[in-house]
Parts: structure tokens; sequence; C-alpha cells
């Protein structure tokens, strides 16, 4: 004879509430004995390895790899020998949650059992208000009357309070609830879908990198308005030039030359923080990081040794960038790294922002969209093609002086590209 | 990097098995006395794997692992007198092994189903300390009490490389010092507390701190058990003679994490991990009895097969290690019934009662 057996999700780090499964090292038909690594999940503590309880063969995994589960799901059943493991505790489904109740630290407290006590008559009068109610309904005297006036059943509130008793609050948020809920079901025009994200892969990413940059480095944000018209027409010569015969040439080429330019004049807002050695670390070029929005979310490609480059080959390379960055096929090593970074809000059509550094960079250039505005030429009004650039830097690195003088240095060069690039 | 114990280091078994001679501790173990150490070194290592697979299995609520430093534990452990007494951290499994507690009253505590999981009194030992360095004070308290009762017995405390930084323990050097307490002060340097390594404790090696205290401090080998015994039992026989405390400094790594809680793969570095792996306390021992013909490949196995033994004697019995009752908790209270304690445990037996059971369910 044999039987069945599930493992479930324990809490393997005092208080978690859940983990994501990274990888099964076992797959259906297994044989395992006790001990055996089975799977590595992680938590917000640490990776680990969940050892099998068991000796038997794998029937089926329960969950696959990159799942948040909450603590006390089934991960996987075996088939074991009747009577061979001495583990009799566990048995598939929630019963195992009921059985553990009052639960061990290890498995969480079981919100799900149904072994919750019910009061016997004797220690409670059933609320008879709310007679069609399954279970007895724990709530005080006054949260009854209450209840009672606003026409409730206790027992379709849900309890907050400690041991499944209903407060006044619980009753006051029904009522709420179920007062914005009339006035919705009225609606007939379009309405939001609800929708829960999961925080993992490219987002999980961002979530901590911009969590890690924003509270580790002092940012300050400067910004500075300027005149693009002349870049706006080199741009135009250049699309109808030879040498950048079938290049997308955008507005995205000049500002990283003009943040190329800017980093050899003030190359400290090309550096990194290394707080290990203690030092901030220039590099001797840069890899210049795009933020880029592709389908699976933001990413910052960079090109390497962007200072290396001639115009064309600049702008060659930031438009293949941007393809592979949303095509998916961009490695990580294009996706790690960079020594500063551009975001070019412009091309969602707005003016600007406060951008956050990058990680451990010194400084990020954020370009806003061109649009003609008015704009004071030798003393009378004119319409010029006008950009916001921002640029937020990292005050453990940079301070108000050189940063100052990089964004100028790159206002500089777009009100006039030709010259800057000449006189280079 | 800390992994040089420097020369003052005492050593009586290399990490390669050989036997070398120091002038103040002088040791010649029997064969017989040198097997048991092997085998209390293969079992405690064996329940501590087994203790941590259980957390990770959920049977345990947290573990806190004594891997790498079993020689230091039963080295120590093994140099006690039964009139000794020992007062630990939460991670002395390995001594309470050499004092006969049996890991499923150890398990019990990680487990929630007690608050302690022995009586101190029947085995020598204070229970588990989770407050870093409150049991030095304690222990010297317990060393003056012998003192005055004329006994001829001494007390080991066990503390860590972070828990120096307490001023508990510093307070308890002053008192052990000045009252010149019969207290071994036994430092299970392991390198590291939780993410905070040793250099962030100290300046100068711990063992050196002894002499601003006034008392002597050595540095051992603790993955030596020949030299923890011999360190130990020398301090313990001066603490018994009257000549005060000792501060052993046991140089030793954590092989694994603080806890089940902690991932030390995210504050250090692989390479510290593979320079202490060639310096296992067990294996030295192992080639020591094996190049002196004192144990071969049966008895070694002998040990392996007991050690399994164990592991599912420690699976069974920690999964069948029953949550105590609920007015358990006010038994320890009082050592006399009290007029208060009885009242709340009538309410509260009066309160458990007056739910009833939905049928099907426990």
């Amino acid at each position: 004879m044999s039987e069945l057996r599930s493992f479930f999700l324990p809490d393997v780090g005092e208080g978690l509430t859940e983990a994501e499964i990274v990888a099964w090292r076992v797959a259906p038909g297994d044989v395992v004995v006790v001990n055996q690594p089975l799977i590595e999940v992680e938590t917000a503590k640490a990776v680990v390895e969940l050892p099998s309880p068991f000796a038997g063969t794998v029937v089926s995994l329960a969950v696959t790899a990159g799942q948040l589960v909450p603590v006390g799901t089934a991960l996987i059943t075996f088939e074991v020998a009747d009577g061979v493991s001495a583990v009799s505790a566990l048995k598939p489904g929630a019963e195992v949650l009921v059985h553990r109740e009052p639960v061990l630290v290890g498995y969480g407290v079981a919100a799900e059992t149904t072994a919750r006590r019910a009061r016997s008559s004797r220690g409670e009068p059933a609320s008879s208000a709310s007679a069609p109610s399954v279970g007895p309904v724990l709530a005080t005297p006054p949260v009854r009357a209450l209840a009672k006036a606003h026409g409730i059943d206790l027992a379709q509130v849900p309890a907050s309070g400690l041991g499944g008793v209903i407060t006044r609050t619980d009753v006051e948020a029904f009522v709420k609830s179920t007062r914005v809920h009339a006035e919705a079901d009225a609606w007939s025009g379009p309405a939001l879908a609800a929708e829960r994200i999961p925080i993992r892969g490219v987002l999980r990413t961002m979530a901590d990198a911009m969590v890690r940059s924003a509270f580790t480095a002092p940012h300050v944000t400067e910004w500075v308005t300027v005149d693009v018209t002349r870049s706006v027409e080199l741009l135009e010569r250049m699309r109808e030039h030879p040498k950048f015969a079938g290049i997308r040439v955008t507005p995205l080429t000049l500002v990283a030359a003009g943040l190329i330019h800017a980093v050899r004049r003030s190359p400290r807002i090309n550096g990194r923080w290394d707080e290990a050695a203690g030092e901030i670390v220039l590099p001797d070029h840069i890899d210049l990081g795009i933020a880029t929005a592709t389908p699976r979310g933001l990413l910052v490609p960079h090109v390497p040794y962007a200072d290396r480059l001639s115009l064309p080959d600049l702008a060659q390379a930031l438009a293949q960038l941007a393809d592979t960055a949303r095509s998916g096929l961009a490695t990580p090593a294009q996706l790690s790294g960079g020594t500063i970074t551009v975001t070019n809000v412009g091309v969602f059509g707005v003016d600007g922002g406060t951008p956050i550094i990058n990680p451990g960079q010194a400084a990020i250039l954020c370009s806003g969209r061109i649009a003609p505005r008015p704009w004071v030429v030798d003393g009378s009004l004119a319409v010029r093609e006008v950009m916001e650039l921002s640029l937020s830097f990292d005050h453990r690195m940079v301070d108000g002086a050189i940063g100052s003088q990089a964004l100028s240095d790159v206002a500089r060069f777009l009100q006039d590209p030709a010259v800057e690039l000449l006189l280079a | 990097m800390a992994v040089d114990g420097g020369p003052e280091l005492v050593q009586l078994l290399t990490p390669e098995g050989e036997r070398v001679e120091h002038p103040n501790y002088a040791l010649d173990p029997t064969p017989d006395q040198v097997r048991g150490w092997y085998r209390d070194l293969v079992l405690v290592r064996r329940f501590d794997t087994e203790a941590t697979a259980l957390q990770r299995q959920g049977e345990l609520g947290l573990w806190a692992s004594l891997l790498g430093q079993e020689a230091t534990q039963i080295g120590s452990g093994r140099a006690l007198a039964p009139g000794d007494f020992v007062f630990p951290t939460f991670r002395e499994h390995g001594v309470g092994w050499c004092r006969d507690i049996d890991p499923l009253q150890v398990l019990g505590l990680f487990r929630g189903t007690t608050n302690g999981g022995w009586n101190p009194l029947e085995h020598n030992m204070a229970l588990y300390t989770i407050v870093i360095g409150d049991q030095v004070p304690h222990a010297v308290g317990y060393a003056m009490g012998l003192t005055f009762d004329g006994a001829s017995d001494a007390c080991v405390v066990y503390f860590g490389d972070g828990a120096t930084s307490q001023g508990d323990v510093n307070e308890g050097f002053i008192w052990g010092s000045v009252f010149n307490a019969p207290v071994v002060f036994f430092c299970t340097n392991n390198q590291w507390a939780i993410s905070e390594p040793s250099e962030r404790q100290t300046r100068i090696p711990l063992y050196r701190r002894a002499a601003g205290f006034g008392f002597p401090g050595i540095r051992v080998d603790g993955n030596d058990i020949f030299a923890v015994y011999a360190v130990t039992q020398a301090a313990l026989a001066a603490a018994r003679e009257g000549q005060g405390p000792t501060l052993i400094e046991s140089f030793t790594y954590r092989m694994g994490a603080h806890t089940t809680s902690d991932d030390p793969t995210r504050y250090r570095s692989g390479a510290e991990l593979e320079i202490w792996k060639h310096r296992d306390p067990i294996e030295r021992v192992k080639s020591y009895l094996a190049r002196n013909g004192h144990a071969d490949s049966r008895w070694f196995a002998a040990v392996e097969a007991e050690g399994d033994e164990l592991a599912e004697r420690l699976r069974t019995g920690c999964r069948a290690l029953e949550a105590p009752a609920a007015t358990a908790m006010f038994d320890n209270i009082y050592a006399t019934p009290h007029p208060r304690i009885t009242e709340q445990r009538e309410q509260l037996v009066d309160y458990l009662a007056s739910f009833v059971t939905p049928a099907g369910s426990r």
C-alpha cells in the first residue's frame, strides 16, 4: 500500500507570509530521499532550499518557477510507502492546516482554517437581527445596535477584531462600501478593470533599483530651458547627408552627443560610488545608458564606449539599442552597467521631470519634448523650437557647481551643436 | 578577513591531524577518549543538520546552526566536571549534548512547545539566553555565590564575539575580576556577529582585552578539540583553585548562517568560507584516529550509522512534540500557589470551555 502526501510552503524565516518559487530540483516521477533538496524559494530574507520531509516518488508539482505563493500553499505531492515515513501529520488539502492549529510558527497563522471555534450557545446570544447567518456572529451590543440602525446583516460584515469579533470600524466600513457600490452599480459608462500585477522580473528590478537609489543617493535636480532651433535644423541636414543614409536620426542623437561633450569637461558626472572601497571611481570612457520603455517594463541598455563613436555611429548605436531592448534580445551585459544615463521623456509629449539616478551612477539627464514657443531673440519675440533639460545628480559625488556646469554645457551644445562639434 | 589566529594561537592538533606540543598545555588523551570526542562531534553535527532541515520543512520556527563550531563546544563541554555550571547562548547545542540534554529538549524550544526545554538544576546548565551577553553577569553572580558557599566548583559562560561589545559582558568581566570569581569567560569568536565582522568589534585580538580587566586571556584554535579541551580544563582548574577568571577566545568560524532567518551570502565572501573549510574540526580528528590506528573504516561507518539513527529519532520525535496546554503558562510563575494567578487560570479555563468544536475538525 502507498498513500499520497503533500508538502506545504512553510514560513522559513520568522513571520514571512509568502515566497517566490525560484526553481524546482525534482520532477514528477523522481524518487526522492528524506532531506533531498526539493525546491529553491526566495523569501524577503533569503533564497533557501527546502529539503524533502518524505521519502517517496514525486507525483505532481503544484507551483511553477516565478510564482509568488502564500505560506501554507501545497507545493508538491508524493506517493509514499504506507507506514514507511514517520511523517504522519501531513495530509493533502486544507486539512493539514486544521490539524496543525494552533499553528507552529513554521506554518504561520492559518487564516483559512475551518477549525475556528464557534461559541457555544451558552456563551453568546445569537444575533436575532441577522437570522439567516450560518455561524454565530461575534460583536458587542453597541456594534449590534449600530448594525441594526443601518439595517445590516452582521453575518455579511468582514470581522477584523481579535478572534473574529466584528468591530464598530468594520460596520462603518461595510456601510460605506455598500453605499458606494449602490452608486457604482448605476453607472453604465466605460469602467476600469481591476487587476493585481505581480511584482517580479523587470518590475521588481526597477522597483529595487529606484528605492536603492532614491534612499541612498542624495538627489539634486536642476533644469534649464534651451532654444534648440539650430539643433532641429542640424538634424534635418543630417537626415539628408549621405553619411547618415539609412540611419534613424532623432533629437536623442544630439542630446547624447551633448551629454558626452559635457562629461569630457565635467568627468565627475560620469563617476561611480564605490561604497566598499570608499572611493569615487571615474572610468576612462562613457557607457551611455538609455532609459527605454519596453513591453517588459523599463530597461536601461547602454551603448558601450559611446564617447569613442563618430556622430553617425552614435546615431546608429542608439537606434539599434532601442530596437534590441524592445524586442527582448538585449543581453544582461547590455542591460547592466552604464556609467551615465539619458531618459528621454520628450517622446511621451511632456516637458521634463526629475529623474531618479540609476543606482551607483552619478547623474541622469532628462530631455523633454521640443515644441515651438515664444522666445526672446536679440530683444524681440520670436517663435523658436524650445526644449527643457533637467539633470539629477548624486550630491555625494557632484556638487552644485559641477552639476550646473555640466547641464549648461549640454544646453550650450544643443543651442548651437554645429559650432560645438567643430570646436570639440 | 580575520582568518589568521596569529602566533599566540594555542593548537595541539593541526588541520592535517598531526599532534603538536605546547609548553603550557600538555595533553595525552587515551584513544578511547578521542574516539568519544569524534563520536560527539559527528553526532552533534548530524543533530544540527537535521534541525536545519526540520526548520526548512516548517517543523521548527527557527534554528541557530553550530556548523563549524563543533570542536569549540564539545572540547569545552567535555572539559567540564560534573559540578560545574554552564551558562550558554542560544547556540550551545554541543555543550548541552555534553551535559546530557536530549536534543529533542532543545528542539522543543525552537518548535515553541516549551519556553525552556530542560531543568537547569538537573543538567547544571542554564536555559538558552537569547538576549546577547545577558548571561555573563548571571554567571559571575553564580560564581560569586559558589565562593560564598565555599564550594569547589566553577562555572563557564559562553558568549560570542559580538557580545564583547555589550556593556553587560564588560561589567561581568569587572565583577568577576575584582571578586576573583571562579568563572571561565568562554568567547566563541566565530568571526561574525550576524553580518558584522569581528574587525568591527575590536581593534586588538579579543583575548588581549582580558589584560585590561586583570585576568589571563588565551586564544585557542576553536577547530582543534584537543586544544579547546586542554585550555578549558586548565582555566576551570585555575578557577576552582581560587585563581579567578580566565578569558578563552575560541578562534573558529560560523560555517552557516547566523540563524535560518539569515542569508550570509549577502555580506561575506565565499573565499573566507573556503579557507575555513580546510580547517574542519571533525576531519582532523578522523585523520588523527586513522593515522594512529585508533579506528578503522568499520568503526567510522558505525558512527555514521549511529548518526542516521539519531537523525531519524529527531525527525519523528520533533514532529511528535505536543504543544503544552494553554494553562501551562501559569505553572512556573510562583513557586507556591498565588491567589491572583489561580483566579486568572480559572478564568482562562472557563473561557476555553465556553467554545464548542465543530464536528469533523481537530
